[in-house]
C-alpha cells in the first residue's frame, strides 16, 4: 500500500517537473512575439502546423516568414507576421483566426487549407478582414466574399480541368484511369472538374477507384487500374497516399504513367520516400523550384539555408501572397495606423486594379470574385527533382 | 403527508446545476453585451454548449445506464446533417432564424433519436466491450455514407443520391450536402442563448429521467442487471430508452454546434470527436452532470488558452489531462476534500457537496 502511494507521489511530481519545464520552453519561444512595434502592419494567417497536413502549413508559413523578413529588412512597410495552428479542422480554424483577431490582425493571410478556409472565410467576411489565402483553393472559399482572394488557382474548375486538357493535347495514353479517394473535398472535386473535361475532350476513362482515409492497401486499385489496361493513371490528392500508390505499384511490377496534381508537391522531401519511384511522375503546379529565375533561385537558396528543405508551391504561394500586400500597400498608401475595416476597403480596390510578378508567375490578376488568373506548368519529376515539361 | 417540501439529496444536487448554468450564463452574456469579452472566448461559447450537450447526453449512456459507447459523434453528425438541410430547405418558408433553428435541432433529435433506436435494436443485446466496438462500428458507418451522400435543392423540392451526384438539379437549384466537401454556406443561426436553452433542456430531461421510476430501472440494470431481470424489470426497454434519449439529445446539439459554422464536413464527427466526449464524461465523473458539464468546458477553452506555447500545447494539454486524472482519482486528496466538504456544511448548513461527489459510486 504504501509502496503504491509513493509511486503515485513520485509520477505526480514528474508530471509537476514536466509541465513547468515545458511552460518555461514554451514561454521562452514566444517571448520575440511580444516586441511589437506600432510600425507594423499586422499579418495574421491560420494553417496546419501540426497533424497529416502540417507539411502545407508549415511550408506557408516559413515562405511568408522569409518575405517578411526581407521586407522588414528593406525598411519602408514593415509587417509583423503570426501563424496560428488550425489542425486542418474548421472548428480549430476559427478558434485560431479568433486568437488573431485578439491579437489586432489587420490583414490575413486566410487559412492555408480549403475545409478550415471555408469556415475562416465566412468570419472574416463579416468582420471586414481582408484576406489573400496563399493555398486554399476550393470556390467555396472566395464565392460570395468581395474580400476574400486567392494566390493559388481554383481546384476544380482550373486544375482538373487543366489536366485532362494537358493529357488531351500531349497525347499521354489511350486509356486513363483515376484513383481517388472519395472521402475528401479537394480529391473529389479535382476528380470531378477532370471527368467533366475529360468527357467534353472526348478521353477515354476506362477505369475508376477510390479509397478513403487510414487506407494504407492499394493493391485493389492498383489491381483495377492494371487489369483494365490503362496506361495513364490520374491521381488527384495529397503527397501521402500517393507515395504509398507508387511503392505498391512499383512493388507489384505496374509501371503506368503518373499524372498527379499540385497537392503531390512535397513528396519529395517526405521522410523516407524512395525519390527514384516518382521518376516520371507529371504534375501541374505554377511553381518550379528548378527554375533558373533569380528570384526565384534565391528563395530557394534561402529556404534551404533556413529549414533545410525544397521550398514547395504552398511556401513559394505565401511568399508571393506578402509581397502582393507589400505592392498593395504601397500603392494604397496605406500605413499601419489605419483599422483592419479602413485597409480592407483599399485592398479591395488595390487587389481588382494591380498586376503582380511573383515566383508563381508574372502578371498575376485578380478579378472581383477574388480568383487569380495566372498558368499552371507541366512538370515531371526526373532525377529526384522538378524539371519542366514544356 | 407532511406539507413542508423536502428536496432529495439528488434534487439538490441538480438545482445546484441549473443554478451554476444560469449563473454562468449570466456572467458571460454580461460579458457579451458590455464587450469585454475576448474574440476567441467568444468564438467558443456556443461549441461549448453544443460540448457539453454532448457530454451530459454521453454520461446517460456511459454513466447511468453503464454502457461504454463510442459512436457518440455519429449521433451528432446525423443531427447535425439533417438538421442544417431542414434548415437549408426552409429557408424560404420561414424567414424568422430562431425559429428554423429550433426546427433544425428537433429535426436533427428526432433523426438522431430513430438511429438511436435502429441501432440500439441489435447493440442493446451486446454487453460490455461488444456494445463499445459496435458504436464504434456505427460511428465510423455514418461517416462512411455521410460522405457519400448528396443532396440538392430546386423547384421541384429536395434531390438525394448516393455515391455520386446524380441529383440533376434545374435551373437555380442549390447542391446542400455535396459528398465529402460536406454542407457549405450555412447561414449563421446559432446563438449563445440557443445554446445556453438547449444545455438547460438537457439537464431537464436528463434529470428527471434519472430521478424518475424509470431512471431508477436503469440504474438498477446498470448496477445488477440478473438482479433487476429477476424483479421483473424490462431490460431492453429501459436500456433502450437512456440509449435513444441519449442519442435524441446529441442529435439537438449536432445543429447548434454546425449552424455556428459557415461550413460542415461529416469527417469532422469522427472516432476522436467521440473519444473527446467520452474523455469529458470521464474526467466530470461518471453519473456526475454538473462535472461533465464543467470538464467539456475547460477542456475546450484549455487547448485554446495554450496557443501562446506553440507547438509545446498539444503536449502540455496531454499532461495536464493526466495530472487532473490523477488528482480527481488520488484517495489522499479525495479524503481531504472529504475533510474540506464537510467543514462547508457545517459552515453553510446547506448541503452543497453532494453534486460534486455524485458519480463516486460505481466505475
Amino acid at each position: 500500500m504504501k509502496h503504491t502511494n509513493m509511486k503515485k507521489m513520485i509520477a505526480l511530481a514528474l508530471a509537476t517537473i514536466m509541465l513547468v519545464a515545458l511552460c518555461a520552453c514554451g514561454g521562452g519561444s514566444s517571448e520575440p512575439e511580444a516586441e511589437a512595434s506600432a510600425e507594423a502592419f499586422k499579418l495574421g494567417g491560420t494553417g496546419p502546423l501540426t497533424g497529416g497536413a502540417a507539411i502545407y502549413g508549415n511550408a506557408a508559413k516559413n515562405g511568408a516568414q522569409i518575405a517578411v523578413d526581407e521586407i522588414n529588412a528593406q525598411g519602408g512597410i514593415q509587417f509583423e507576421l503570426k501563424y496560428e495552428d488550425d489542425a486542418n479542422d474548421a472548428e480549430k480554424a476559427v478558434n485560431a483566426y479568433n486568437s488573431l483577431k485578439d491579437w489586432g490582425m489587420q490583414i490575413s493571410l486566410g487559412s492555408v487549407t480549403s475545409t478550415p478556409a471555408n469556415a475562416t472565410s465566412a468570419e472574416g467576411f463579416t468582420d471586414r478582414i481582408f484576406s489573400l489565402t496563399p493555398s486554399a483553393s476550393a470556390p467555396t472559399v472566395i464565392e460570395g466574399k468581395d474580400n476574400m482572394f486567392q494566390m493559388c488557382f481554383l481546384d476544380y474548375p482550373t486544375q482538373g480541368g487543366a489536366s485532362a486538357q494537358y493529357i488531351s493535347d500531349m497525347a499521354l495514353g489511350e486509356k486513363i484511369g483515376i484513383i481517388w479517394k472519395n472521402d475528401e473535398d479537394y480529391s473529389t472535386g479535382l476528380r470531378n472538374s477532370f471527368v467533366d473535361k475529360a468527357a467534353e475532350l472526348g478521353l477515354n476513362i476506362v477505369a475508376e477507384s477510390t479509397f478513403t482515409e487510414g487506407n494504407n492497401d492499394f493493391s485493389v486499385q492498383l489491381t483495377e487500374m492494371q487489369n483494365a489496361g490503362v496506361d495513364v493513371v490520374f491521381l488527384p490528392m495529397y503527397y501521402q497516399p500517393a507515395s504509398l500508390i507508387f511503392a505498391q505499384a512499383d512493388a507489384m511490377g505496374y509501371a503506368p504513367k503518373w499524372f498527379g496534381v499540385d497537392g503531390m508537391d512535397g513528396i519529395l522531401a517526405m521522410e523516407g520516400f524512395d525519390p527514384t519511384l516518382a521518376e516520371g511522375v507529371m504534375l501541374l503546379t505554377p511553381f518550379n523550384a528548378d527554375s533558373t529565375d533569380e528570384a526565384t533561385q534565391a528563395f530557394v537558396a534561402k529556404y534551404q539555408e533556413l529549414y533545410n528543405d525544397i521550398p514547395n508551391q504552398f511556401a513559394a504561394d505565401a511568399y508571393d501572397c506578402v509581397y502582393a500586400y507589400k505592392q498593395a500597400l504601397e500603392a494604397a498608401g496605406a500605413t499601419p495606423d489605419m483599422t483592419a475595416e479602413q485597409l480592407n476597403d483599399l485592398m479591395i480596390e488595390q487587389f481588382t486594379s494591380m498586376s503582380f510578378d511573383g515566383l508563381t508567375g508574372t502578371g498575376m490578376t485578380w478579378d472581383s470574385t477574388g480568383a487569380v488568373s495566372k498558368s499552371a506548368h507541366g512538370m515531371v519529376i526526373q532525377d529526384g527533382a522538378y524539371a519542366g515539361l514544356d | 403527508m407532511k406539507k413542508k417540501i423536502t428536496l432529495t439529496k439528488y434534487t439538490r444536487s441538480s438545482f445546484l446545476t441549473y443554478g451554476l448554468v444560469i449563473v454562468a450564463y449570466v456572467i458571460l452574456q454580461a460579458m457579451v453585451l458590455t464587450g469585454s469579452i475576448s474574440s476567441s472566448l467568444k468564438g467558443m461559447l456556443v461549441p461549448i454548449c453544443a460540448y457539453v450537450v454532448m457530454a451530459v447526453s454521453l454520461n446517460l449512456t456511459v454513466g447511468v445506464l453503464g454502457e461504454l459507447s463510442l459512436g457518440h459523434a455519429g449521433f451528432m453528425s446525423v443531427g447535425a446533417f439533417t438538421g442544417v438541410i431542414a434548415a437549408i430547405a426552409l429557408e424560404g418558408i420561414i424567414p424568422v432564424g430562431w425559429l428554423r433553428l429550433v426546427i433544425a435541432m428537433a429535426v436533427g433529435a428526432a433523426f438522431a433519436a430513430v438511429a438511436g433506436f435502429l441501432i440500439g435494436i441489435p447493440v442493446l443485446r451486446l454487453k460490455g466491450d461488444y456494445l463499445a466496438i459496435v458504436t464504434l462500428a456505427f460511428g465510423e458507418i455514418i461517416k462512411s455514407v455521410l460522405n457519400n451522400f448528396y443532396v440538392g435543392m430546386d423547384s421541384d423540392g429536395l434531390h438525394f443520391s448516393l455515391l455520386s451526384d446524380r441529383t440533376g438539379l434545374a435551373e437555380g437549384g442549390r447542391m446542400i450536402v455535396n459528398g465529402p466537401m460536406g454542407i457549405t454556406g450555412i447561414t449563421k443561426l446559432s446563438t449563445f442563448t440557443a445554446g445556453f436553452v438547449l444545455v438547460m433542456l438537457t439537464l431537464f430531461i436528463v434529470f428527471n429521467l434519472v430521478s424518475s421510476r424509470s431512471g431508477r430501472a436503469i440504474k438498477s440494470i446498470r448496477d445488477n442487471r440478473i438482479a433487476a431481470e429477476s424483479v421483473g424489470i424490462n431490460v431492453t426497454k429501459y436500456r433502450l430508452m437512456a440509449f435513444v434519449t441519449s442519442a435524441a439529445l446529441a442529435g439537438a446539439a449536432g445543429p447548434l454546434f454546425a449552424m455556428n459554422y459557415s461550413n460542415i464536413i461529416a469527417n469532422k464527427f469522427d472516432f476522436n470527436t467521440s473519444i473527446l466526449i467520452l474523455v469529458f464524461v470521464v474526467l466530470g465523473g461518471l453519473g456526475n452532470m454538473l462535472g461533465s458539464i464543467i470538464a467539456a468546458a475547460a477542456l475546450t477553452i484549455l487547448p485554446e488558452a495554450l496557443r501562446q506555447f506553440a507547438d509545446y500545447r498539444m503536449l502540455i494539454y496531454a499532461i495536464v489531462l493526466i495530472l487532473v486524472m490523477l488528482i480527481t482519482n488520488n484517495p489522499t486528496l479525495a479524503a481531504w476534500s472529504d475533510v474540506i466538504r464537510e467543514k462547508l456544511r457545517g459552515a453553510l448548513r446547506k448541503d452543497r457537496a453532494s453534486a460534486a461527489k455524485g458519480g463516486d459510486g460505481h466505475e
